[in-house]
């Protein structure tokens, strides 16, 4: 009897303890999130100080002799303390990935129940359009966008949640197709809900477990995306302590032998992006077994 | 067949018309003076309305986009204003040295991917399994252009073993005949420079080929343990053939099919990749290319680039469809 109680996020976090990659993931991504919420608490120094402390410029961390004693991973060509811009980029990285995927799918989820549920015409423009998105890799058309927006970081992560919405509403309106031939959906219009009614209540409650999913697993690709943005030099601009835009400012130091500026940035990126891709193979392994590769 | 190859052909048309339309408001949308867009900042006011003329840029939109379209078909588009050379001359220059990297990267990721996969899915729950799938799930987050990075710190600057960036070295005298290094050297049985074009090739490409690599491991590994649990399996294992026979011969080939699609796949997510790690290794391909016409806003590069590249990915996806049908008889096409 108490199994039949069980709400289905409890069910879902019994199941997720037993999948120790996804737990690892989920470790991970606390860590992370912790990180850039309490950044100005754990950041030994500031990201950006003022005035710039040149004389500390690629002075090496903790591993040298004569490493920086108040910068434990050393100094960018700045000056700045490298540990401290990785704490402050998490909270950059972060966000720029959780907005991205907001923006993605919030479009692709309005798309997607439109063309799925309506069909017809509209269905047929929206896939069509689907389409022609999906004839660009993802990063090709951010840059596309980028240059019509302009650099920045707002504008990389709108172009990024651009470029991903034609994924998440093929997503959805493969969800919404399943759904919308359940009995209970003939129920409702028997009973005359309204059209809004039903998609609110019944249909989207209904494809979640997708949205889920993809959504862990497309924060991945935002993050990762968002900071080869930066890197290119078309999303953060100096001095936002973004991850990729720190490796496009520091790796010509490393012919100099200054190695810390451009490994440390992108370790913080792997790690971030194995975490989340751990966490939603776990979620959809539990979720939907169906597509378990 | 013919009949399915050919309905895949038509349904590029309606692809390939958004493609343009999408290429072609790139200019527009742009903030300013179409004209001004083209043709630059500093251009001179005779050029400018020169291409006002060219392009029809004072009729409506839908004239101007036909105009565009034909330019287009006839291989023109535009100069950039950089160089004041031709795009399409420009691109057509690079796009060897953005193939050989790819196709080398390919290579890297097919071999290894697959070995490690069949590995994985043969003795699975094993050490090798673990370590392969462990890594894999790092290859498949690898920020390539930190990676490129890495590879050059380790293998260029510390080890001195490999160059650190470009195409070739420039003690080496090299005749272009194709375009593509590699060949180029060998028609003309130029040695040296085969080997210097080799070894700064082989940095890129590593660094390229791990997303892809990790990508097909992984669907290796599961596909072929799909087939590993099938009927005809059990029965030749039960006839008493050699487990080496089971797997190499029996279980990979029918495990292939899902592994083709994904390399088809990924060939696209290996343009884009190279987008990242020409810009890294200062490689002379097109997504170096199109980077640096997005810094400089020479917009007829960039929309040149973008069309091409959708181009290559498209035809790729069309590849991949018809060697999907071509080798899976099970597939109906209709």
């Amino acid at each position: 009897m108490e199994r039949t109680r069980e709400t289905k996020t409890q069910e879902l976090v019994r199941r997720l303890k037993y999948n120790k990659s996804a737990v690892f993931g989920l470790v991970i991504i606390v860590i992370l999130i912790l990180c850039a919420v309490f950044a100005n608490f754990i950041a030994p120094n500031s990201p950006t100080p003022s005035p710039p402390e040149l004389f500390k410029a690629l002075k090496p961390g903790f591993w040298s002799e004569d490493g920086l004693e108040d910068m434990p991973l050393g100094a960018d060509g700045l000056g700045r303390c490298v540990l401290s811009r990785i704490l402050y980029g998490a909270r950059v990285s972060l966000t720029a990935g959780f907005v991205a995927v907001g923006i993605a799918m919030f479009l692709g989820i309005t798309f997607g129940v439109v063309a799925g549920y309506y069909g017809g015409w509209v269905d047929a423009v929206i896939m069509r359009v689907v389409d022609i998105m999906f004839a660009f890799p993802a990063l090709l058309l951010a840059i596309v966008i980028v240059t019509v927006l302009g650099q920045g970081l707002e504008k990389a992560m709108i172009a990024i949640g651009i470029v991903y919405t034609p994924q998440m509403a093929r997503i959805i309106r493969s969800s919404v197709l399943y759904i919308k031939e359940m009995e209970y959906i003939e129920v409702q219009k028997a009973i005359g809900s309204s059209d809004w009614r039903i998609i609110l209540r019944h249909v989207l409650p209904n494809s979640i477990a997708p949205v889920i999913v993809y959504g862990t697993l497309m924060l991945a690709t935002a993050i990762l995306d968002c900071a080869a943005l930066g890197f290119l030099g078309l999303g953060a601009q100096p001095p936002i302590p973004e991850w990729g835009a720190m490796l496009s400012k520091s790796y010509s130091y490393i012919v100099s032998g200054a190695w810390w500026a451009a490994t440390f940035p992108g370790i913080a990126i792997l790690l971030s992006v194995v975490g989340l891709n751990l966490l939603g193979d776990g979620l959809r392994d539990i979720l939907d077994p169906r597509l378990k590769t | 067949m013919k009949w399915y190859i050919t309905k895949r052909l038509l349904m590029l048309i309606p692809v390939l018309l958004g493609v343009s339309i999408l290429s072609f408001s790139l200019i527009h949308l742009a903030p300013g003076d179409p004209a001004l867009t083209i043709a630059g900042e500093r251009a001179s006011p005779q050029v400018i309305s020169a291409i006002r003329e060219k392009y029809g840029l004072d009729k409506p939109i839908t004239t101007q986009y036909w105009v565009w379209l034909k330019q287009v078909l006839r291989g023109d588009l535009g100069r950039s204003i950089v160089s004041n050379e031709y795009v399409a001359k420009e691109i057509l220059e690079r796009f060897p040295n953005t193939i050989e990297l790819t196709l080398l990267s390919m290579i890297f990721a097919v071999t290894i991917g697959c070995i490690a996969g069949i590995i994985s899915a043969s003795r699975q729950y094993s050490v090798f399994d673990y370590s392969f799938m462990g890594l894999a799930i790092f290859g498949v987050s690898m920020p390539v252009f930190w990676l490129g990075i890495m590879l050059m710190m380790i293998f260029g600057v510390w080890l001195r073993w490999l160059p650190i960036s470009g195409r070739i070295s420039m003690m080496i005298s090299f005749q272009r005949i194709t375009g593509f290094y590699l060949l180029d050297s060998l028609i003309t049985g130029n040695f040296a420079a085969f080997i210097s074009s080799l070894r700064y090739l082989i940095l890129p490409s590593v660094a390229l080929s791990t997303i892809p690599m990790a990508t097909i491991a992984r669907v290796t590994r599961s596909s072929m343990l799909e087939v590993l649990r099938q009927d005809f399996i059990r029965t030749e294992r039960a006839k008493g053939l050699s487990e080496r026979i089971v797997i190499y011969k029996h279980a990979v080939r029918n495990a292939m099919i899902p592994v083709i699609t994904v390399i088809g796949l990924n060939f696209g997510l290996l343009l884009a990749g190279a987008i990242l790690t020409e810009t890294v290794f200062s490689w002379p391909g097109i997504g170096r290319y199109v980077v640096n016409a997005v810094n400089m806003r020479d917009y007829s590069v960039v929309q040149g680039c973008v069309l091409f590249f959708a181009l290559m990915f498209v035809i790729v996806n069309l590849i991949t469809d018809i060697v999907y049908v071509y080798i899976d008889p099970r597939i109906h096409y209709g």
